[in-house]
């Protein structure tokens, strides 16, 4: 009968499995692993390891296992579809802003207003991600930012110049720095998000030009190409393309190389947001000294301020099974604590959204540049992308077009206001 | 004509001979569930959502709104002419390619196996792999092909960066990627011509060229109408390959169908892209479904 006895081995080992898997769940009944999804980037994951590995010296019953997501549009395409189809780890770092609305928070997220923490937490960062029905649905993680230029310290005093103040400043340095055989402007096409900053960073200027900008841009009633305003951005970004002050290969040099090129003082001014200070921390360290930062320059001098962006979100998926665990470490994250572990990573790379997180006195330079102008005087405004909802998803396309002299300016910002509609419409706002 | 009429007048009979099957119905239904539900509603259904403004959860009806905005598109017409060059240059070189290398690799050459195996060995790679290679190689400072024509001195251009090169850069590419499978193809066609014709030609005094034009290429055709429709259809809807290594770039400026497609569904306008799947599916069958008709038509009338 060698039939039965293949049946009974067979279910002899199944039983078998049986009994460790019962005594395999029991050994790790009281541990709670959360899976935690951080955009990929040298200074996303620091973050998050510091942050996984304070919080599991606190909660020893809890475990938190990190994962990694491209950024850009590629990543905003995986969050769509990881939570539309119920598949979203428990935590993930997003956009605040208008592509957090983009996400559908009322439905996808759990909220978070009724929780203690959120009293710590400023005004500022919690309008961004407030869903529709008027509640908050994230936490803060990271630091506000900047988004401006980058200068390098060494070839600024080597040839004498000074921070301008004006955008007619900053194309005479521009002039000096080429002639001096450097790189006078750093671009990276290849990583495409990286082209926005004169247009997205400008925005500053755009609002003192135009306070009702944004309210218009969202009724569909102003447009970047019909504004002068507006269109400032697009026409300085083909400035510095026409003069022939980018590096030779900013069609296929990435966001690596142009903070190589900045930190190693092959180029003298790469556009981007604050978060970069984390990044040449991590990689550059013996250059972080040499590296400062300032506002996007525009026509007045008298009225130069900063484009302020929000950190990002910390969010809880609606589908997580682990809820409770989750808002312990979301609570974690917006505590002093939180702030903690996130400086001893990266240092200070700018200031938190957290009351009572305090900053050390020792900061680098760049972030020594950028405190000023979120202080009590400081002159500031937060970007487009948090006063409105409405941005389009082929702007890094569309500028890195203008940016390499291959679309006139003013039709890169008509191209633009034709992209916006679509998610105007998609978002089903009003007047579209 | 009379061999149309012929193969219509035996197509008559042939619904009549499928009721009297061997088989009993049942037998089709495991086959019929799976190609229904994976292929058939699928079709459908897309069809359906061509015309709503969908996520995941809801929908609404908006009737052709998709494919007016789609046709609106600004890259549209650009993705479109792109798609048919990248289509008739990977197409265009691969017959001729293919063509030269299975007449070489059936002549009496050293190594012929081995080389073979060597010109269909792209073929096997991932096609990201060699896209994310040939990006590098590709660099304009730093990338191989530049220093190598910097050693000669000449100034090599930005394969991937300057505009105008950046879809033809691809397309070589997807030649030296795909020819391997083109030359299989010709190498099985070449083999398959009677040696006789070939002795006969000579005996009449026909030299090598008039060999190849006249016996060769004619009876290859069967070859060459393979390689034209499988490296047609496959540049019509190319994607992966251009995606990897420009992601439709510098700008806009090597965007085709496909990619335009993609960056709809990446922004999370599901509708509008699935309209501009349907658009697709209509226009490959447009091109496809004559140059079939008509490749095989001669075939027969000859």
């Amino acid at each position: 009968m060698p039939r039965s006895k293949n049946w009974s081995v067979l279910a002899g080992f199944a039983a078998g499995l049986t009994v460790m898997t019962a005594l395999s769940g029991s050994a790790f009944a009281d541990t709670t692993t959360l899976t935690f999804l951080v955009p990929s980037g040298e200074e996303n994951v620091a973050r998050a390891q510091s942050l996984a590995k304070a919080f599991e010296a606190a909660n020893p019953d809890i475990k938190v296992d990190i994962d990694t997501r491209p950024g850009g549009a590629e990543g905003d395409n995986l969050i769509k579809t990881r939570l539309a189809t119920g598949e979203m780890s428990d935590i993930f770092q997003y956009n605040s802003g208008s592509l957090f609305q983009a996400i559908n928070p009322q439905q996808n997220l759990v909220d978070l207003s009724g929780e203690p923490w959120q009293a710590d937490v400023q005004d500022i960062f919690k309008k961004v991600v407030t869903a529709p029905d008027g509640t908050q649905r994230g936490a803060p993680i990271g630091t506000g930012m900047g988004g401006g230029i980058y200068y390098n310290k060494k070839i600024y005093s080597d040839l004498g110049l000074s921070i301008p103040k004006t955008w007619a400043e900053f194309m005479a340095n521009n002039a000096k720095i080429k002639a001096a055989g450097k790189v006078a402007v750093i671009q990276t096409f290849k990583d495409t998000w990286t082209s926005q900053l004169f247009v997205l960073g400008d925005f500053y200027n755009v609002n003192a030009a135009e306070p009702d900008f944004a309210t218009k841009f969202t009724g569909n009633q102003a447009k970047f190409a019909t504004s002068p305003a507006a269109l400032k951005g697009f026409e300085h970004q083909a400035e510095v393309f026409k003069d022939g002050y980018l590096n030779e290969d900013f069609g296929a040099a990435t966001y690596d190389d142009g903070l190589r090129k900045l930190a190693t003082g092959e180029g003298a001014h790469y556009p981007m947001l604050t978060f970069a200070t984390g990044a040449i921390k991590t990689t550059y360290p013996e250059h972080l000294g040499d590296v400062g930062f300032f506002a996007m320059p525009g026509d007045d001098a008298t009225k130069n301020g900063l484009t302020v962006w929000m950190p990002d979100g910390l969010y809880i998926a609606g589908s997580s099974e682990h809820a409770d665990a989750a808002k312990k470490f979301v609570a974690f994250v917006a505590s002093p604590a939180g702030c903690e572990a996130q400086t001893a990573a990266l240092g200070v790379t700018g200031p938190y959204m957290v009351k009572g997180c305090a900053l050390p006195t020792d900061v680098p330079p760049a972030v020594a540049d950028l405190l000023p102008y979120f202080g009590e005087n400081g002159a500031a405004s937060p970007a487009l992308e948090f006063v409105s909802p409405v941005k389009g998803p082929s702007l890094e396309q569309i500028t890195v077009e203008v940016g390499s002299g291959i679309r006139p300016p003013a039709d890169g910002a008509a191209l633009y206001d034709e992209d916006v509609k679509k998610q105007a419409q998609q978002l089903g706002l009003p007047g579209w | 004509m009379t061999l149309a009429t012929a193969a219509s007048g035996g197509r008559v009979s042939v619904p009549k001979r499928s009721i009297r099957t061997p088989y009993p119905t049942w037998f089709f239904l495991p086959a019929a569930v799976i190609y229904a539900v994976l292929f058939l509603f699928p079709t459908l259904a897309s069809l359906f959502f061509s015309m709503t403004r969908w996520t995941l959860f809801n929908w609404t009806f908006i009737g052709f709104d998709n494919f007016v905005q789609f046709f609106k598109e600004p890259f549209l017409v650009q993705g479109l002419v792109n798609t048919l060059i990248y289509a008739a240059v990977t197409s265009g070189l691969k017959v001729v390619l293919g063509l030269l290398f299975g007449m070489l690799l059936t002549s009496e050459i050293w190594a012929r196996d081995y080389l073979r195996s060597v010109v269909f060995f792209p073929v096997l790679v991932s096609t990201v792999g060699v896209g994310i290679t040939f990006t590098v190689l590709m660099h304009p400072t730093q990338g191989l092909i530049n220093e190598s024509l910097a050693l000669i001195g000449l100034p090599g251009p930005g394969w991937l960066t300057n505009p105008r090169l950046a879809l033809l850069s691809v397309a070589l590419v997807d030649v030296w990627k795909g020819v391997g499978l083109a030359t299989v193809i010709y190498i099985a066609g070449i083999v398959s011509i009677p040696r006789d014709y070939y002795e006969a030609a000579r005996i009449d005094g026909a030299d090598a060229v008039q060999r190849f034009w006249n016996i060769t290429l004619p009876l290859a055709r069967p070859a060459t109408v393979t390689v034209v429709l499988l490296s047609l259809i496959g540049g019509l809807r190319s994607f992966d390959l251009i995606w990897s290594m420009t992601r439709g770039g510098p700008g806009f400026t090597s965007d085709v169908i496909a990619s335009v497609i993609y960056k709809q569904y990446q922004a999370g306008f599901y509708g509008l892209s699935t309209a501009g799947n349907v658009v697709l599916f209509v226009m490959v069958a447009l091109i496809i479904v004559p140059l079939s008709i008509a490749l095989n038509r001669r075939e027969v009338a000859r």
